[in-house]
């Protein structure tokens, strides 16, 4: 692609992801609905589609405060730092056969790297509020974050191995026979419970949890500044199903249809399967998230990881 | 019925376990009054107090009340009545007895001896009494206002203090003021014996409320917190009073009975019914067959709405979504039921001294009966939703257990009592109100923690199912009230035969009914527990003193035991599995 083509792109990659993120928020809704026997937002325009359109006047109208007894610049920043980053996940996301902005040889390092940077956003904002609840929400989410990120990354080596490559592009082309949620299927479930654990939504929003820290680190968020925690989220959550789609379920690969179409395709089931895990399950506690963590889910990816790198071997050697 | 300190006409002896007491502590000490409610009730003096309780408890282990009375006004007052008297209402489960002590006390002197030794939940009640009316209890750990704001003036159950706004001063609140208010409700660790550090380690002191999407209502505790870890808690309630005793003073025998709906404002009826019963004891009505199950049906239909609710937001408070959304369309049909049969929802105020306020419309039946229909399937489908999820019995079993021991002495009542194995149900050891016809099962659980109090609700419902299923195939005919002369309101077929009989109407309509002087109480099995009105009459239009025993107000005083040691997390499902609303605490 020529240089101004590349631009081009990825402002339209920009704008679709933040486009989506902010209908997510009214998709999400109205899925909530139909599962839990009611509506949800159906005022506003067709289907209710403009409640999108409502919330973001409201939010953009809100009063910008900043409590007086937080600690300003970081109180600040701390919302944009979880935007900016996943954003910047999306570069290396291949949509299609040759449709990505870029193909990174450490690609799915790169993606690791940007929601490991994520958690910083959540860490300061928690920390900067000087609210007790906040603090608490920070430190629940600095655990849980630490923690998950160890096998997340472990998870999706067993996929490296059977690839050779760290090239999210590569990685969808050794998928044209199997994708890899078959021979990986211990690794997709493991990701994907860090996956949930990462972009923190129920059962695995313990960092919020309403119900027991009111709304835990963004308790003093409000306005645009609360805006952007919820827009990281949703972004978070659209990049881990598009990393789903891409590492585990053959990316832009599929018959008929154009890659891209297939590709969205996938990754809206899994969007619908991420809220419907919202609406279905309870929220452990936070000691019960932890030992799950470190007492199944490592030794899971590690067994993994080990069966994977013996598997291969021996078919090698064959 | 006068109200006499010698036994009346037709008794020729106390009953057993005041003579008892007598015997033991001289006739002296010890003094018998009689009640409308033919409960034993015993004046003792306040040197003897705290060895007369000591001498009852192995007999009466719970100690289901205690409250203050201001004497001074009341007209026919029982002879060894002071100033003030001190009610200890004691009570054991099997076989139901009930006895009241008393003692008299005034605001000048020293106080009476604190009970908190025998019962630990006589912390609270007296404080009620300290800050409802002034007496002090010697000896007891914290006497300071619990109701009422610290900075309140006057003691509001006092009969000199105002019960209307316009009586006096307009409130207002400068800004002095508003800093001043805040200050007192500043939380000090000091003030509760709580230390800010330990040798390895400064503990957090975390205000969980007075709003806290989890503590239902207004409802503020104070944590005591190393990490997440809840080293003690102070809960301070008092947010959602209402002066709801004090307002028994001023209305009408009749017109109390909306106030009464607002107190458990998820038990609609069932409150009514608390208040009636006692009311009915107290005047000598008979409610007739039609009356009594209507009633009951009304009464189990909102305890199947309370306990939907409570099964919505238990499962909602450990992190479940969906379940709470099911349960209120539940409690949204329910309600299309009352309202079709009330013309009200939630507080319909439809019960009335000698029966209900209205016959049953045309095809109730058909409503009632496509309700429970389909409710039991329904519950299968929550069942599999909510109680079988592993990690929602992961996050309540095991979680603020308590003993069957436990329990009593602190006065817990109700599903959350039977959640530790005691088998007990008021509808069926003690039967009233025409229970005693109905065939049903009391559900039990042995474990005592949250998920046993959750579980046992639950089935409860199944069973209030059961009950009113037998209303509606056996709904006796008849009049759905009383002939009773002090029936409200009264038949107006009656009202136009001669001067005599519309004086009588209009005056019974416009003053109300005069009920005869005395004192009754009558606990009956309410949603969440005990629920007890202690009326007593001077002889008039309106209560001389309206006591209300709600089964909330102990189980509050209660989570600081069984939540220390445990995380937030466990602490707000504690909270969920009591199953409290805060008017049914505050009042």
């Amino acid at each position: 692609m020529s240089p101004l083509a590349t631009a081009l792109f990825g402002l339209a990659v920009l704008a679709g992801a933040v486009g989506l993120a902010a209908i997510l928020t009214w998709f999400e809704r109205r899925l909530l609905g139909v599962w839990q026997d009611r509506y949800g937002p159906n005022r506003l325009g067709p289907l209710g589609i403009l409640q999108v359109v409502a919330d973001m006047l409201k939010l953009l109208t809100k009063h910008d405060w900043v409590p007086p007894f937080a600690d300003r610049v970081v109180f600040v920043f701390a919302p944009t730092a979880i935007v900016v980053a996943m954003l910047l996940g999306f570069a290396v996301v291949p949509f299609g056969e040759h449709l990505y902005l870029l193909d990174l040889n450490i690609g799915l390092l790169f993606f690791l790297g940007m929601t490991s940077l994520a958690v910083y956003s959540v860490l300061l904002g928690g920390l900067a509020s000087n609210n007790k609840y906040a603090l608490l929400g920070g430190l629940r989410s600095a655990a849980q974050m630490v923690s998950y990120e160890v096998f997340m990354g472990l998870s999706l080596m067993g996929v490296v191995m059977l690839t050779g490559s760290f090239s999210l592009r590569d990685i969808v082309l050794a998928q044209q026979d199997l994708w890899f949620c078959i021979p990986q299927v211990l690794g997709l479930y493991v990701f994907l419970v860090a996956g949930i654990a990462e972009s923190h939504r129920l059962p695995f929003d313990l960092p919020e949890a309403e119900h027991e820290l009111t709304a835990g680190f963004h308790t003093e968020y409000g306005g645009m500044k609360f805006a952007m925690f919820m827009l990281g989220e949703y972004l978070g959550l659209i990049l881990i199903c598009c990393m789903i789609t891409t590492v585990f379920f053959g990316g832009w690969l599929g018959p008929w249809l154009p890659g891209p179409v297939w590709f969205a395709l996938k990754t809206s089931l899994l969007i619908c399967f991420f809220v419907l895990l919202r609406a279905a399950i309870p929220r452990p506690r936070y000691d019960q998230l932890m030992s799950l963590g470190w007492k199944y889910m490592l030794p899971l990816s590690l067994f993994n990881l080990v069966l994977t790198g013996a598997i291969a071997l021996w078919l090698r050697g064959a | 019925m006068e109200t006499i300190a010698s036994p009346p006409p037709g008794v020729t002896r106390a009953p057993p376990a005041a003579e008892d007491l007598i015997d033991r502590f001289g006739a002296d000490t010890v003094q018998t009054q009689h009640c409308a409610d033919g409960v034993p009730t015993c004046w003792v003096v306040p040197e003897r107090l705290l060895a007369a309780l000591a001498y009852l408890k192995p007999r009466y282990p719970m100690l289901l009340d205690l409250f203050g009375v201001d004497e001074r006004l009341r007209e026919h007052t029982p002879e060894p009545a002071s100033d003030f008297s001190v009610v200890y209402h004691l009570v054991n489960l099997k076989p139901w007895r009930e006895f009241r002590l008393k003692a008299t006390t005034s605001a000048a002197s020293a106080g009476l001896p604190s009970a908190t030794a025998l019962w630990p939940n006589a912390n609270w009640y007296e404080r009620e009494v300290w800050d409802m009316f002034g007496l002090r209890f010697t000896g007891h750990p914290n006497l300071r206002r619990i109701l009422l704001p610290p900075t309140w003036q006057g003691h509001a159950l006092r009969k000199e203090h105002p019960a209307r706004a316009t009586e006096m001063e307009p409130f207002s609140l400068d800004e002095e003021r508003q800093r001043e208010e805040q200050e007192a409700l500043l939380f000090r660790p000091e003030e509760w014996g709580m230390d800010r550090a330990s040798a390895d380690t400064e503990f957090m002191f975390l205000n969980l409320g007075p709003n806290h999407p989890s503590v239902h209502g207004v409802f503020r505790i104070a944590l005591q917190l190393d990490g997440e870890v809840v080293i003690d808690a102070v809960p301070d309630i008092g947010y959602h009073h209402r002066g709801a005793e004090k307002m028994g003073e001023r209305q009408t025998w009749h017109s109390y009975i909306p106030y009464t709906d607002r107190v458990d404002y998820l038990g609609g009826v069932m409150n009514n019914l608390a208040y009636l019963m006692a009311l009915e004891t107290l005047a000598g009505v008979e409610v007739p067959p039609r009356a009594k199950v209507i009633r009951i049906m009304m009464a189990e239909l909102f305890r199947i709405s309370s306990h939907l609710v409570f099964y919505g937001t238990f499962a909602q408070d450990v992190g479940q979504m969906s379940p709470v959304f099911y349960m209120f369309a539940d409690r949204e049909r329910l309600f299309g039921i009352v309202e079709a049969i009330t013309g009200g929802r939630m507080h319909p105020a439809w019960f009335r001294l000698g029966g209900v306020a209205q016959d049953l419309p045309e095809g109730w039946q058909r409503l009632v009966l496509d309700f429970i229909d389909s409710m039991p399937e329904r519950l299968d489908h929550y069942q599999k939703m909510a109680m079988d999820n592993s990690i929602l019995q992961q996050r309540t079993r095991g979680i603020g257990v308590y003993s069957q021991q436990e329990a009593i002495d602190w006065g817990i009542t109700g599903p959350s009592l039977r959640a530790t194995g005691v088998d007990f149900d008021l509808r069926r050891d003690r039967p009233y109100g025409g229970y005693d016809q109905f065939d049903f099962n009391i559900p039990i659980a042995t474990g005592g923690d949250c998920y046993d109090r959750a579980a046992v609700r639950i089935e409860e419902i199944r069973e209030s199912l059961k009950i009113i299923r037998q209303c509606v195939d056996n709904m006796p005919a008849g009049p759905f009230k009383s002939e009773h002369r002090l029936t409200t309101p009264p038949p107006r077929e009656r009202m136009l035969e001669d001067i005599e009989t519309l004086i009588t109407h209009f005056l019974s309509v416009s003053w109300g009914p005069v009920v005869p002087a005395g004192e009754a109480s009558f606990p009956i099995e309410a949603t969440k527990g005990i629920n007890n009105y202690h009326l007593i009459s001077d002889g008039g239009t309106t209560s001389y003193r309206t006591r209300i025993r709600t089964p909330s107000f102990p189980a509050l005083q209660q989570i600081p035991l069984i939540s220390r040691g445990l995380m937030i997390p466990d602490l707000i499902a504690i909270i969920a599995s009591i199953d409290f609303v805060m008017a049914d605490v505050d009042r």
